[in-house]
């Protein structure tokens, strides 16, 4: 801490003619900070966090009140209509994952912070998962009895929601961070970002209906796990260089 | 003191097709404390984008504490404290919050508690208020009190003096003086008449580009 | 630094002028090749025994497949070149590849269902290929937005070529998901005449046809990088040299 009695004691014989290496603070430290702070403006703003799930709710009622309200035919849809609605909620609210921070200039504090972005992003990220994949996931058995998903099928739509979702967040945040300097960024982030949420969907609605026709999930599951894994690594890096672009344009 | 913290060698920024300077050379010593001058959309801005890192558009070179910047990049965001135009405080959270998170991603460690720089910023028994009922000069403030508690060398201020009252200023620029004189650095831009004695005056526009 | 002024400034030009010389040679390769294919593939090669002249289509389809994907790995390499040797030139060519290879992607999709029809009765099957092939164009679309949607260039340069470089990664992906839902579903319906079995006399007018796609694309794509390289580098001497000998 030298530079601490530099500045209260300015005749000190501190302005000596190195530049005094400070403690490089820790990953985590940043990651935390970021975190923390996200989680409780999620938390200060609850309304915003309804908004994801009462979409989910409503698209979902639309479908008997568009299609059918026979039991067999809501059967056969439940799966992929579900998955379906779970990855528009996401879409819409991925909009503002960096959009405040960039309109405020925190986004900017982040990019010359000396802490590395991947975990700024990823804590960023974490934090919109918490807040809507995650409440999304623990709608979805609801949703089903909506749509009269079959018994064997709850369980396997909540574990490919937990992995997917965590997918859907991740890869989004590159098309969040991408748009994050446009005006009207979010139309714009649901066409660039729904074919690379292609697998995601394959994977998650086969899980779903692989299980109710009694064949083993597991697969489909590993294959998740495996996106989820795979987007961990690469998605929060390629979200850091977009938003240095974004910042930077 | 002629410790050199920051070089600019041969800067150059274009923006838009149009340059807004080149052949800019700057040292910046420990002790300065630079103010940049130009009429509006000079680039002064620009410049302060690029000290901070923020931008990468330019030519020329960088250095900081006599190494190319692309290489002492992270011991010079370590040194760095950056406050802008925006100032990145978040409405639904409290000023402690607020300068919790700047501390925590930056160097970590703060010179003195946030209830002091508060303090010493105008803005006592305010450190639990969240900062949507601030005023514009009091969020202003907050941004500020940063200055207390960092301890990085390399301050950067764009338009510091906003929507800050007369004692505040002076208050800013003892800071900046003391800051200074314990071998610290700043590079401000400001449309106010500063009183500061050693204050070294930059015009861009002497680095206007000659029409090509 | 040396070698950023030399990609900077240097190659966009010199690119101009090499590749002048280029194009003429370029386009009547192309043309040849495309017709002599074209009469061969036609009017010469045998009738398929199962699908008589119907599948002659795979003359445009098959080529046009190829390049699909092609223009996107051009187009997402030149990206990362631009990203990481701000070459202006790579800028340029992700920008031009996009249109392009999206044209292509829609050709084959078009002649996908033409196909389709006289195969199995309808124009649109939710086939592996030409599902992905959607999901392609897709991919191609997302990018020519994004590349739309900055004011700077600079700054859609480097958006476009960032999601250009995500989308091949996922490329490999989609199609094997697409491979996989599509077995789960439709398993072992009427698949495409594989390329290893067909008769070398529809074949050989099938690699004319393919070369000729190739050819073809790197002069359309040369030609419409060259006018980018010119209006983007409008500004500077050598170009206004340029314009005023044509002037003349």
């Amino acid at each position: 801490m030298g530079l601490e009695s530099s500045v209260t004691s300015p005749t000190s014989a501190e302005g000596s003619l190195q530049a005094q290496p400070l403690i490089t603070p820790s990953i985590w430290s940043g990651f935390w900070a970021t975190f923390k702070r996200d989680m409780l403006i999620a938390v200060r703003h609850r309304g915003e966090m309804a908004n994801p799930i009462m979409f989910f709710l409503m698209v979902i009622t639309m479908v008997p009140l568009g299609i059918t309200p026979e039991k067999g035919i809501l059967q056969i849809l439940a799966p992929g209509m579900i998955w379906v609605v779970a990855l528009l909620a996401t879409l819409l609210s991925l909009d503002g994952l960096f959009r405040s921070d960039f309109e405020d200039g925190a986004l900017e504090q982040l990019l010359m912070s000396p802490q590395p972005l991947y975990f700024q992003v990823l804590a960023k990220v974490l934090v919109h998962w918490l807040t809507t994949g995650l409440p999304l996931t623990v709608m979805a058995p609801l949703l089903g009895v909506m749509l009269a998903l079959p018994a064997e099928g709850f369980l396997p739509l909540v574990c490919s929601l937990l992995l997917g979702t965590g997918c859907l967040s991740l890869i989004g945040s590159i098309g969040a961070a991408l748009t994050v300097a446009l005006r009207k960024g979010g139309l714009l982030l649901s066409l660039i970002i729904m074919p690379l949420y292609v697998p995601v969907l394959i994977f998650g609605s086969s899980a779903v209906s692989s299980a109710i026709e009694g064949f083993p999930m597991g697969g489909q599951l590993a294959v998740l796990g495996a996106f989820l894994a795979f987007a961990i690594m690469l998605a929060p890096i390629a979200a850091a260089g977009a938003l240095r672009i974004s910042v930077n344009g | 003191m002629t410790d050199s913290l920051i070089e600019l060698k041969n800067l150059r920024c274009e923006r838009d097709e149009r340059v807004l300077f080149e052949g800019l050379d700057l040292q910046v010593n420990a002790g300065d404390i630079v103010q940049i001058e130009g009429p509006n959309g000079c680039g002064k801005t620009t410049l302060l984008r690029v000290l901070t890192t923020s931008s990468v558009d330019y030519e020329g070179e960088l250095y900081w504490s006599g190494k190319a910047l692309n290489i002492s990049k992270l011991d010079y965001l370590n040194q760095l404290l950056y406050v802008g135009h925006l100032s990145g405080i978040k409405k639904a959270l409290t000023p402690r919050e607020n300068l919790n998170w700047f501390s925590g991603i930056n160097q970590g460690h703060k010179r003195c508690s946030i209830e002091v720089a508060l303090e010493e910023v105008g803005l006592f028994g305010f450190e639990d208020v969240p900062c949507h009922h601030l005023s514009a000069g009091q969020l202003r403030r907050v941004a500020l009190a940063r200055l207390f508690l960092t301890p990085a060398r390399v301050w950067i201020l764009d338009e510091p003096f906003t929507a800050i009252d007369k004692q505040g200023v002076a208050n800013l620029e003892r800071l900046m003086t003391e800051h200074a004189a314990g071998g610290g650095c700043v590079i401000l831009t400001t449309h106010q008449d500063m009183t500061i004695q050693s204050l070294r005056k930059i015009n861009l526009q002497s680095y206007r580009g000659v029409a090509a | 630094m040396g070698w950023q002024w030399f990609h900077r400034l240097g190659s966009p030009r010199w690119f101009y002028e090499k590749t002048d010389a280029w194009m003429p040679w370029l386009a009547v390769v192309s043309v040849a090749l495309l017709v002599i294919g074209s009469i061969w593939g036609l009017g010469f090669a045998p009738a398929d025994y199962k699908q008589g002249n119907s599948y002659r289509i795979i003359y445009i389809h098959v080529p046009a497949s190829f390049l699909a994907l092609a223009g996107y790995y051009t187009m997402a390499i030149s990206g990362a070149i631009g990203l990481i040797w701000k070459m202006k030139l790579a800028e340029a060519v992700v920008k031009c590849a996009a249109p392009i290879g999206a044209v292509f992607t829609f050709i084959a999709l078009v002649t996908g269902a033409v196909w389709g029809k006289p195969t199995w009765g309808t124009w649109w099957v939710w086939d592996a290929r030409i599902t992905s092939m959607l999901v392609l164009l897709f991919l191609y679309l997302g990018v020519m937005a994004l590349q739309e949607a900055f004011q700077h260039q600079d700054t859609a340069n480097r958006a476009s070529a960032i999601l250009a470089l995500v989308g091949t990664v996922n490329i490999p992906i989609i199609y094997w998901s697409v491979e996989f839902w599509n077995t789960l579903h439709q398993p072992a319906t009427l698949k495409f005449t594989s390329e290893s079995t067909i008769d070398p006399s529809m074949l050989y007018p099938l690699l004319t046809m393919i070369v000729g796609f190739y050819v073809f694309y790197a002069w359309v794509l040369l030609a419409s990088t060259r006018s980018e390289v010119l209006r983007r580098e409008r500004k500077t001497r050598w170009v206004n040299e340029l314009a005023a000998a044509k002037a003349e």
